[in-house]
């Protein structure tokens, strides 16, 4: 097992979807320019999953919003707030039951798509462990709106 | 109200616009005032859903006016939303035709007025369904119990979509018969049993064994990467006199119209044929329609 440092102040992503721990960072909006210290490990063994991905982010405390967007792309993600090195709060990532400007549709014919719309903001309802964009009616997985 | 999709309107709501139906064909002929106006705002070609909107809003003493997307603001860069929103400002009610999926329901969102959906892409064509259900009742005299074969580009079609909700609804039988590739979303499928315990067949054989109206719709060919496949399955689904060897004596054929080769001419002379009355029934069914949004 590899060891990577405990974090002092921060959050851990645990039980992360395996192969989706770069994409739950670059939602987050986490890259090269990121000040403080990230961690991610792949393929972690598993007894529930098999395998799984997690991150580790010193200086940031994920929001609420930030948690609905990982539950997008990986609906079983936990998430550690980190206060003085010791977990504060834990919780399950929820998808959230609709989404509003978050995402885009997946069908190239939907009018969202549509470059000379003008003014429209996607829009999802949870359907079904899926989502129904609001304007074509049509059902995606979550995470094919990533 | 709006009308953009079969999911916005329930039973009650439904049995009302065919009863107003039923009223308005009666007045048909009848000199109405209105002071209302109503705009025509269709994206993609049209003759039926265009023609008969504004004979509706004629007969109801309405006045319409009429878009042409080729002389219009949207030539010079102006957006969809922008144009909806002017236009709003114009006129009592807006019936539109896009070929975009959901293009009725974002034009909805951004203006006061009712919006009523003349199709979105392969996406819902309500009122086309409405007339369909006003059809079936005028020559079978009702829905429930009654047995649909729907046939054709299933997949592409958005008139099945909005159909199939309300046959489901109305607890009629439905068998949808298409060729391979081109079957009905199976979400539609799987929300209409759960919704209405409706009853629903799979085919791709095209028949008419045991139905009380057989429902056709044009094969899709430009959807094909090979033409000659495109041309043997319109070939293999073209209803001709032969197909109707085993029909009930009282089937009805229906078609949303235009039809190209999937009703041989010969049908057109039947008593089956039913789909030029299910055109004009558009009349009264859009008169109730924009009669209705504008009271709710």
């Amino acid at each position: 097992m590899l060891k990577v440092d405990v974090i002092e102040e921060g959050t851990v992503i645990d039980h992360i979807k395996a192969g989706k721990g770069q994409r739950v960072l670059e939602m987050l909006g986490i890259d090269e320019n990121y000040p403080h210290r990230v961690a991610m490990v792949m393929n972690v063994p598993s007894k529930k999953e098999g395998k799984k991905d997690i991150v580790k982010i010193a200086g940031i405390h994920v929001t609420d919003e930030m948690a609905n967007k990982i539950a997008l792309v990986s609906s079983k993600a936990t998430i550690n707030i980190i206060k003085n090195s010791k977990v504060q709060n834990k919780y399950l990532v929820e998808l959230p039951p609709e989404l509003k400007g978050i995402g885009k549709c997946p069908n190239p014919n939907c009018v969202t798509n549509y470059s000379e719309a003008g003014d429209v903001k996607t829009g999802f309802e949870h359907y079904k462990e899926k989502y129904k964009c609001t304007f074509c009616e049509r059902v995606f997985e979550a995470e094919e709106l990533i | 109200m709006d009308i953009i999709s079969a999911r916005d309107l329930n039973k009650e709501q439904i049995e009302d616009i065919l009863k107003s139906a039923e009223k308005m064909e009666k007045k048909i002929g009848t000199p109405m005032e209105s002071g209302n106006v109503v705009a025509t705002l269709f994206f993609e070609p049209s003759t039926r859903t265009k023609l008969s909107f504004q004979t509706a809003a004629s007969r109801l003493g309405m006045k319409y006016i009429d878009f042409h997307t080729e002389f219009s603001s949207l030539k010079k860069g102006e957006s969809f939303t922008d144009t909806i929103k002017n236009i709003d400002g114009y006129v009592d009610i807006i019936i539109m035709r896009h070929p975009k999926e959901g293009a009725a329901r974002l034009a909805a969102e951004v203006a006061e007025s009712p919006v009523v959906n003349g199709g979105d892409g392969g996406n819902q064509h309500p009122t086309q369904a409405l007339l369909d259900l006003y059809t079936i009742k005028k020559t079978k005299g009702k829905i429930a119990g009654v047995n649909f074969n729907l046939v054709g580009d299933l997949k592409h079609a958005r008139t099945m979509h909005s159909l199939l909700y309300f046959l489901s609804m109305f607890k009629a039988n439905v068998k949808l018969i298409s060729p391979k590739g081109l079957e009905l979303d199976p979400e539609l499928i799987d929300e209409v049993k759960e919704k209405f315990n409706a009853k629903v067949e799979i085919s791709n054989e095209l028949s008419v064994e045991g139905a009380d109206v057989l429902y056709a719709c044009r094969i899709q060919a430009e959807r094909f990467a090979d033409p000659y496949e495109a041309k043997r399955v319109q070939k293999e689904f073209s209803i001709t006199a032969e197909h109707l060897k085993g029909a009930k004596d009282d089937l009805v054929i229906m078609h949303p119209l235009p039809k190209v080769k999937e009703i041989a001419l010969e049908i057109d002379h039947t008593p089956y044929a039913k789909y030029f009355e299910q055109a004009w029934n558009g009349i009264p069914t859009r008169m109730a329609v924009l009669d209705y949004v504008l009271k709710h």
